[in-house]
Order: structure tokens, then sequence, then C-alpha cells
């Protein structure tokens, strides 16, 4: 038993979607079994962070990573983890670029507090306010203490690889782990270090089945309350869809289904900034010269960051809000 | 998750060069400090060599380059200088020359962007060093390039057959090489057909015209095709694609002979507004005139009674060869050129838009061209000048210069023909009516060649000069004397008052502008125009007759207002232009290209509408796009839209735009050295 090659996963900032599709991969989950000893896995099996530290470094093979770091303890585990393991795979759309969890860098650590605690839509008679130490009769008690901004997983460790998703398509971390054991089994060769694993290179238009024209867009609208042509692509259709931007893997899931593509697969193959191109690519084709006409084209997208940095904001070249910043001084590049 | 751009290290041997463009740069930038400062603190970064020198643009300055590649071995070379615009190709040719790729050197610009743009000397210097680092960083990411290499097409379109594009193709032609010659008229001849004699030699226009015009439609190596428009150009340099509409002459030129009797015989009488200038009548089947080029006449479909009612062919019916061909129908050539000539000419101003000189409302107030028509002994009056009524003499005529040029309201500019074309209508109305002349003119003016010679000769003639811009023209007599006259009111600025001088004629010089549709033509042969709408040329003094896209010239008044010498003369140095590219056989592309990742492509197609030069194609088949390189001009636009980056451009990759960003932040050499 202990010959076989030690398995870890683990959560940080996250929603627990990535665990529930890496359960979701059906049986293959009893190869992952029958070729790894599962060391740490939080959410199914109970071990502790001591055990961890206890370990000889290097000596977990493989660590799926997902969530982004948000707290200390998150940060933490990840620089505990990166030692421990000959492996770790940036698990996910949070760990890989923040994703939705990475929009609150859009606004200072407190003031998350603030809102969370205090807002008009919290039911908090007593005013409980969080404190990161509380002193009970047990003795001190801590809880992580948030910080200043969300990072992702490699603005805090190296990372080897990256996986894309929110979350990861089942189909592709199957294609992972049987890979991986196959390289286990001396069949295959690990891709070099940094690569992005489990997705394509192109977008997901390279998967989308609808047919599409040379582009100009006259409006943007919203996908509700219309009748949309169920074989023209959307972006044409004035749906703002991602899809152009957001790498390929998933199969089009979305707009196959007639839902605008979102983005959660990240910025394509050697793409620095996955908003700011999506934005490019959105101008340069807005069918229009005078300002007042664009204006009123780009009106029709309603949440700018919601539309362009959903799922990158932390991972992007901006990282953060300027807000989110100041106060804490900001966390380098 | 993309990373930031890890630093390559460097195996490159670089070469800085600080340029002082006399005090240009080193009045402001402590020049020798940074390029002592390059050698030594981005030493690690690769740099052996830093020097500073007065004009590094001088042949000493290019040796200084050239003898250290070949003696230090420089495998990259960075001159901090002037903008690339300037001198980019003179080092890149002395690297050559030193048997280093020219592609390997980078060109900072310390003048434009610090040396001229600030005024605190140690800041400026910082700011020096800051891009010489950021050049640094950039070049060691160059790679070789070699130039692309297209064959050219021997043939040449030229558009338009006026006096200019008649010069282009003739020189072209006799060279040995074929040309296709368009015009939309019937008729090549342009403008100067209309005139009856020309300044300031008074030589007869269709004399010396006619001549040039007969070589021109006989010439072996000459395809005339007039009354035909251009419809689509495709391509590049050295191989355009061009479609042609030959518009139908209903009229069989194998079987014309130019007899001229259908035009005699047709009933239908239109107003001619393009060659009589309206002044005079054609008939719906027509020649513009006697001596047109070619010979067969066109029927005009849209005032021929035939096309209208479906009876009269009375041309038909008359003409001896059965040369009338109602069921003609258009055609549509496809001709390969290698390069392309503009000659299309200009539009007079119109003269209704000034309401108070009276164009149009007054009878005896002329434009210059109806004047040139009436000069011209073929022309509506048989060159009498005579008033509306077709039999009046003036006895007093006022000639207007600058109507519609130099004039805030309507065009800034000056027509640069409108002093002299003055001058000779001054002379011509005093030579055949001995009337008393009065010239209005702002200021005169007569450069060049026997122009001011002229202007003297008018003056002894006894032409009488009102300096002074005319306020109005009116029919409305208030003293004794001015009944039945037009009236001219104007101020003389040299007798410093008001004067009204009545005449019985008023010809009123219009100033050229730019063809109605240059616009629409600088678009389909993706050139520009400039903010008044001429033909933008490559460099106003250096590149006159060149435009900003490779292959396309211009010549003649499409490219700005200018007289019959000048015009040839651009006729004549477009054609050298081309026959010095035909010459070379092959054309070198700079290298600067885009292109397209195939595996990466998405077939997203929002590309695909982009690019200025049609150099993108999307192929249905694979679903991918792609561009032509040898269309490409490396402008960007793709680079930057294409959402899944798989476009990029030769010497603008991702990696040597963040390497240069890190370079100007001095990343390399630690954060801290930020002054
Ligand atoms: C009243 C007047 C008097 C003048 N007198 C003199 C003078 O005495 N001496 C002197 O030196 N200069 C004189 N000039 C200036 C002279 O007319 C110009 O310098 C000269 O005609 C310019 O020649 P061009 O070939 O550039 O243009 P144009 O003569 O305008 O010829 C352009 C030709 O292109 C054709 N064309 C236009 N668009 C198209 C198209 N899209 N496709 C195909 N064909 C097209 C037109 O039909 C025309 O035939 C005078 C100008 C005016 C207005
Ligand atoms: S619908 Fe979306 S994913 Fe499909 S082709 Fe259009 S933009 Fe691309
Ligand atoms: S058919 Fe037309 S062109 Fe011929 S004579 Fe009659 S009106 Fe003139
Ligand atoms: S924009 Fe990019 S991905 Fe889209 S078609 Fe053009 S090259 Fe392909
Ligand atoms: S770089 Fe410019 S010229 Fe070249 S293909 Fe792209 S858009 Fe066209």
């Amino acid at each position: 038993m202990s010959e076989k090659p030690k398995f870890a996963m683990y959560w940080a900032a996250s929603c627990g979607g990535c665990e529930i599709a890496v359960l979701n991969i059906d049986e293959k989950i009893l190869d992952v079994d029958a070729n790894f000893e599962v060391v740490f896995w939080p959410v199914a099996m109970d071990a502790k962070y001591k055990d961890l530290e206890a370990m000889e470094d290097g000596s977990i093979l493989l660590t799926l990573f997902n969530g982004g770091i948000r707290n200390d303890e998150n940060e933490y585990l990840a620089k505990l983890l990166r030692r421990k393991s000959k492996i770790l795979v940036a698990f996910g759309s949070c760990a890989c670029e923040g994703c939705v969890p990475g929009l609150a860098n859009l606004s200072p650590a407190e003031e998350i507090i603030t809102t969370a605690f205090h807002t008009v839509s919290t039911d908090n008679p007593n005013g409980v306010h969080p404190q990161p130490t509380y002193k009970a009769p047990e003795g001190e008690l801590h809880i992580p203490r948030l910080l200043p901004v969300l990072k992702t997983l490699d603005q805090v460790v190296e990372v080897d690889y990256y996986m894309p998703g929110c979350p990861p398509e089942s189909h592709q971390i199957a294609a992972v782990i049987d890979l991986v054991i196959q390289v286990l089994q001396g069949k295959a060769e690990l891709p070099p270090k940094g690569t992005v694993i489990g997705a394509g290179i192109s977008t997901v238009c390279d998967e989308c089945p609808r047919k599409r024209n040379v582009k100009t867009i006259k409006s943007f609208t919203r996908i509700f309350g219309q009748p949309l042509d169920p074989e023209l692509c959307l972006l044409e259709q004035g749906i703002p869809c991602n899809g152009i931007a957001t790498r390929s893997g998933c199969g089009a899931r979305c707009p196959s289904a007639g839902a605008q593509c979102i983005g959660c697969y990240g910025p394509a193959e050697g793409v620095l900034d996955y908003g700011a191109r999506l934005i490019t690519a959105y101008a340069s084709v807005v069918d229009a010269n005078e300002p007042d006409e664009i204006e009123r084209i780009l009106d029709g997208i309603p949440d700018l960051v919601g539309q362009f940095y959903r799922f990158n904001l932390a991972g992007s070249l901006l990282k953060a809000g300027q807000t989110a910043w100041k106060p804490n001084g900001g966390n380098g590049r | 998750m993309t990373g930031g751009n890890g630093q390559k290290p460097v195996e490159e041997r670089i070469g800085v060069y600080v340029c002082h463009c006399g005090s240009n740069i080193a009045g402001m930038v402590d020049v020798q400090e940074v390029a002592e400062w390059a050698a030594s603190r981005l030493k690690h970064r690769g740099v052996v060599i830093g020097r500073d020198y007065k004009f590094m643009c001088s042949s000493l300055g290019q040796e200084l380059i050239e003898k250290d590649i070949k003696e230090l071995g420089l495998t990259r070379v960075v001159v901090a200088a002037c903008s690339p615009h300037l001198h980019e190709k003179t080092f890149r040719t002395a690297c050559e020359r030193a048997g280093l790729n020219p592609y390997l050197c980078e060109l900072v610009s310390i003048r434009e962007q610090v040396s001229w743009v600030h005024t605190d000397r140690v800041a400026a210097t910082s700011k020096a060093k800051a891009i010489v680092s950021g050049g640094v960083e950039r070049v060691i990411y160059h790679a070789p390039l070699q130039p692309l290499r297209v064959p050219i097409h021997p043939a040449t379109l030229v558009v338009g057959g006026g006096i200019a594009g008649i010069q282009a193709a003739l020189e072209i032609a006799n060279a040995g090489y074929p040309v296709y010659l368009v015009e939309r008229e019937p008729s090549i001849g342009g403008h100067m057909a209309q005139f009856d004699k020309t300044f300031p030699t008074l030589d007869c226009a269709a004399c010396i015209l006619t001549p040039r015009m007969v070589e021109a439609g006989t010439h072996p190596n000459i395809t005339l095709l007039t009354w035909s428009n251009v419809e689509k150009v495709e391509g590049y340099v050295g191989n355009f694609t061009v479609t042609i509409r030959k518009k139908a002459r209903k009229v069989n030129t194998d079987l014309c002979t130019g007899c001229g009797i259908c035009q005699e015989k047709c009933p239908k009488k239109v107003i001619d507004e393009v060659y009589e200038a309206g002044l005079g009548y054609r008939k719906a089947i027509y020649t513009p005139f006697a001596q047109a080029v070619p010979k067969y006449p066109v029927i005009d479909v849209e005032n021929c009674i035939y096309f209208e009612k479906g009876t009269c062919k009375a041309c038909e019916k008359f003409c001896p060869t059965n040369a009338i061909d109602f069921k003609q129908e258009d055609e549509l050539l496809t001709v390969q050129v290698g390069n392309i000539i503009l000659a299309t000419g200009y539009d007079i101003f119109d003269a209704r838009k000034i309401s108070n000189y009276g164009y149009g409302r007054l009878a005896n107030v002329f434009t210059s061209l109806e004047m040139e028509r009436m000069c011209n002994a073929a022309g509506p009056t048989n060159g009498q000048i005579v008033l509306r009524d077709g039999k009046t003499v003036p006895k007093a005529v006022g000639i207007i210069h600058c109507v519609g040029s130099r004039d805030r309201n309507y065009n800034n500019y000056c027509s640069v023909i409108c002093c002299m074309q003055s001058l000779k209508f001054a002379h011509l109305v005093h030579e055949r009516t001995g009337a008393v002349v009065y010239n209005f003119y702002i200021d005169m003016r007569t450069p060049f060649k026997d122009y001011d010679e002229f202007y003297q000769r008018i003056l002894e003639e006894g032409t009488l000069f009102v300096r002074g811009k005319v306020a109005e023209v009116t029919d409305a007599a208030r003293l004794p004397g001015e009944e039945g006259k037009l009236i001219i009111q104007a101020e003389d600025t040299l007798a410093g008052k008001q004067r009204r001088i009545p005449v019985d004629m008023v010809i009123l010089s219009v100033g050229l502008e730019p063809r109605r549709d240059a616009k629409e033509v600088a678009k389909l042969f993706g050139i520009s125009c400039s903010a008044n709408g001429w033909f933008t040329e490559r460099h106003p003094k250096l590149d006159p007759v060149a435009t900003m896209t490779e292959g396309i010239f211009i010549a003649g008044c499409a490219q700005g207002p200018k007289d019959i010498p000048a015009s040839v003369a651009q006729g004549a140095a477009a054609a050298a232009r081309v026959l010095g590219k035909i010459q070379q056989r092959e054309i070198e592309l700079e290298p600067v290209r885009a292109s397209v990742n195939q595996a990466q492509c998405s077939g997203c197609r929002i590309c695909n509408g982009l690019c200025p030069f049609n150099a993108i194609a999307f192929h249905e088949d694979r679903m991918v796009s792609e561009i032509n390189p040898a269309l490409c001009q490396g402008c960007g636009t793709c680079v930057a839209a294409c959402p899944a980056g798989a476009i990029s451009g030769t010497g603008f990759s991702n990696e040597q735009i963040l390497a240069q960003i890190d370079g100007l932040l001095l990343l390399n050499i630690g954060e801290e050295a930020i002054a």
C-alpha cells in the first residue's frame, strides 16, 4: 500500500464545485484509489494539518489545489503543499485566475467584512464583528485573517500545471488522471512545466457548432425574452458571448445549449489579459463611428467587470481594483 | 496564470550607440553618461560596448557600428537617437553592410521622446537611460528576418486620361511596357481639351494636346478604355487584379468609322454639362469634341429617345456601317497590373455657393470654364466673346480672382492657377473685344518660369487692376451710368476706398476642388485624402507622387491644384517610379507582417472585416483565418483584435513588448534603480 504514489487535494477560497467535479468522474475515481494513496483530501477524508506537516518534503506525487488565496490559512496551506508535493496543479478557475471570489479584489478587505456583517441584508442584531483572535475558556482561538486581496495560486507559490474551468469538465479531469497513471506506468511523459492541461489552446468558438459570418455588432442585448436563431453565432445576434476569448476545452457547452459563454476556462494560450483581449475584440467589431452611437451600443453591456473579468480579475494584469490595493500597500508582482 | 516575462539568459553581444544629434539631444541629455551607464549597468544583459557620437547617422557614425560588429562580434545593436521614421533604415543598412541581419538593430528615440520634450537635464538623462534599457531588453528578442520578395507584373493601370494620365501612360508605353488607360468620359483629354489658349505662352491647347491624345490612342502598348470605370481593386503591389466596367457605348467600334452622321441626325439635344461646361449642346449620341480619342461616339441612354420611348433609331437608320447596337451590354474586364497611377484630376468650385457673386442668377456672370469654352474657336460661340444673349460684345469686363479659394468660408487653400488663368482671360478679352478689363485680385500670384513676365505683359496691355476682395456683383443700379450693367462692389485696398465698377460681363475665376468622388476613389484604391480632400502623397517634399500604399502612385491635380507643366511633370515622375519598380522585376516587402497561428485560431471571424488592406481570408472548410503576407502591411490592427491571441506581428511579439516594458521600468537591474 505504501508503495503507491501519494495524492492530495485541497480547497482554499473556492465554492466546492471543483471537488464535486472530481467526484463526478464516476468509476474513474476507483482508478485514483487503485493507483494512488490518498493522504490528504479534507472533503473526502479526515486528515490533520499536523499529519501533513510531518510528511517528508516532496513525498506527495500529485496535489490538486483548488481555490484562490484569500486568507493566511490558504496561504499557509499553499506553501505547505508546495513543499510536500512533486507536482502541484492549480486546479480550477479559482486557483488559476481567482474566479468569482477574485471579484472581491475591487473592494478593500475591511469593506468586504463590513458589507457582509453590517448591511441591511444581514440579520445581525448583536452587531457581531469577526475577530481574528478570541479568548475562550479553553484558551485563545484563532480564525484566519483576510489578506488584502485574493491571489491566484501562482502569485503565492510556484505552480507546475494549470487546469482551468469552473469547474474543470469531468471528462478533462478523467483524461488528466489517465495521463498521470500512464506516466506512472512509463507509457507517457509529462508535459513541460507551466503547461495548461485538460484544455485546448484555441477558444470556445473552435468547438462551437454555431455558424458565423464576418462580425459587425450594432447592439448588445441580453439572452432572455427574445427569439434567437438556434444556429447562428450568439455574438452576431448581439449576445455578448465570451467564447471568442475563452480557452477551448469545455466542448462549448454553454453556446451549444443556447447560453452565452461567460468565460470560465480563462484566457487562451499566450493571452496575457483576458478582459483586455475581449474588450479590444468587441470594440473592433462594434459597427459605429459616432461617439454617441458607440456609447449606446456599449451601454448594452450592463456590468463591465462581470462581463470581462468575472473569472479573471485576480489573475489579470490589473490584479485588483485600486481601492483594494491602497489601504494595505499592495501585494507586489 | 500566464505569468510575467521571465528574463531570458543573454548570450547576445549588444552594442549601444547614443547620438548627440549635434546639440539636439546632447543639449538636454548627458549622452556620454547614458552610454557609459549602458556599458556598465547593462553589462549583465549582454551590452559589451556603449558609445556616444556627435552624429550617429553620418558616415563616420555608421562606420563606428560596422567596425564594432566586425571587431567585437556584436550580435545586436541599439541606437539611441531620433525617431525610427527618420533613420531606422540608415542603421539597419549599416548593420547589414557589416554582415548583421538588419532586423537585429533597434532604434530608440531619445530626441522626439526625450530631449525635445523635457526641460530638466537630470530627469531627461534618467529617462534616456530607461529608454535605452528598454531597447536593450527588446533587442534580445529580435529575430533575424528576411524581406519578402514578390514578382512585379509589368503592366500598369493609369486611371484618368487628362494630361497627367496621358503623359504617364505614354512614358511607360514608350519604355516598352503595357498600360491600361481608363477614362470615364467618352474621350481622353481631361480639362485641357476644353481650353482655348494656355498660359503663359498662349499656345493653342488643342494643338499641343491632340498629338498626345492620338499617340495614346494608337500606341501599341496602350489599351485605351474610355467610357469605363474601375469597380474593384484586389491584390497588392506587383500583383493587383483590377475589375473594370466598360460601359456599353451602344456603338460597335469594329464597324464605326467615326463619320459623325449619327450625331448630325440625332434629334435629341442635350445640354453638355461636362465638356461645354453647360454653355453648349451635344446630342444623345455624341463624341464630346471633334478631336476626341477614340473617335467612336457613345449613346447617352438616359437622354436617348429610343431608350426612353422605344422609337426613333435615327442614328441606326443613317449609320452607313450599321455600327449602332442598342443591345450592347456593359463588359466587365479583369486585368492584372503591377502598379497603379491615379490621375483623376479636379472639379471646379461651384460658384453658386457664393450667392452674392450672382452666378446662376445674373445671366452675364460666367465661370472660368465657361469662358474657356467661349474663347475656343470650336466652342459654342465659335470663339466670340459675347454676353449670354449670344451676340452682344461686352464693352467692360470684370474678372474676379480667388473665387472659392483662399477663403475661410469655402476653401482655405490657393488654387494655384487662378491668377494666371485670370490674366489669360484679360488678354483674350482685350484682344478679341477691345473691352476695358478690370482684374480684381487679393494677391497676385505669378511664380514659375515666364509667369511674372506674362503679368507684366498684361499690365502693359492696359488691363486695370483693383487690389481687394469683391463684396458683391449686382444688377441694382444706384448711380448714373450703372443702369443695365453689372456693378462690381469691391474694396480697393490700394486706393483705400470702396469702389463700384459697372461692367457688362463678369468672369469668376473659380478655384479647383478635389473630385466629388475623390474619397470613394481613394477608398477603392486603399489610399488616403488630405483634410481638403486631395490624395495624400507619401511625403510632401521628398515623395510627391507615391502614396502610403505600395504600388499606388498619384499625379496631376488629383494630388493638389497645379498647372499643366506641373501636372505633366508629375505624370512623368509617377511613370519613372513605376518603371523603376517594373525593372526590379521583384519587389522587397518589409518583413514586418502579421500571421495567424492556425492551431490557435478558433475561426471566430472577429478579425475578418478589420484589415484595411484586405489581407485576411477566412477558410470556410478549415474554419480558420489566414493572412496573405504580401497584402499585410503590418499595421497591427488584427493583432490587437484577435481575442484568441492567435495573431502575432513580427517585430512586435508579446515577448518583445513585455521585455521592453521590463527594461523601461529598469526591472533588469533591480527596481531600486528607478530614478
Ligand atoms: C479654367 C481653367 C483654365 C486653365 N488654364 C490653364 C492654362 O492655361 N495653363 C495651365 O498650365 N493650366 C491651366 N489650368 C490648369 C489645368 O487644367 C490643369 O493643370 C490640368 O488640366 C490638370 O490635368 P490632370 O490630368 O491632372 O486633370 P484633368 O484634366 O482633370 O483630367 C482628369 C481626367 O480623369 C478623368 N477621371 C476623373 N475621375 C475618374 C475616374 N474615377 N475614373 C476614370 N477617369 C476619371 C476625368 O474624366 C479627366 O479626363 C486651367 C484650369 C482651369 C480650371
Ligand atoms: S456563439 Fe460564442 S462560442 Fe459560438 S461562435 Fe459565437 S462567439 Fe464563438
Ligand atoms: S436613337 Fe437615341 S441616339 Fe439614336 S438618334 Fe435617336 S435619340 Fe439619338
Ligand atoms: S480573430 Fe483570431 S481567432 Fe478569430 S478568426 Fe481571426 S485569427 Fe482566428
Ligand atoms: S496587421 Fe494590419 S495589414 Fe496585416 S493583416 Fe492585420 S490588419 Fe491587415
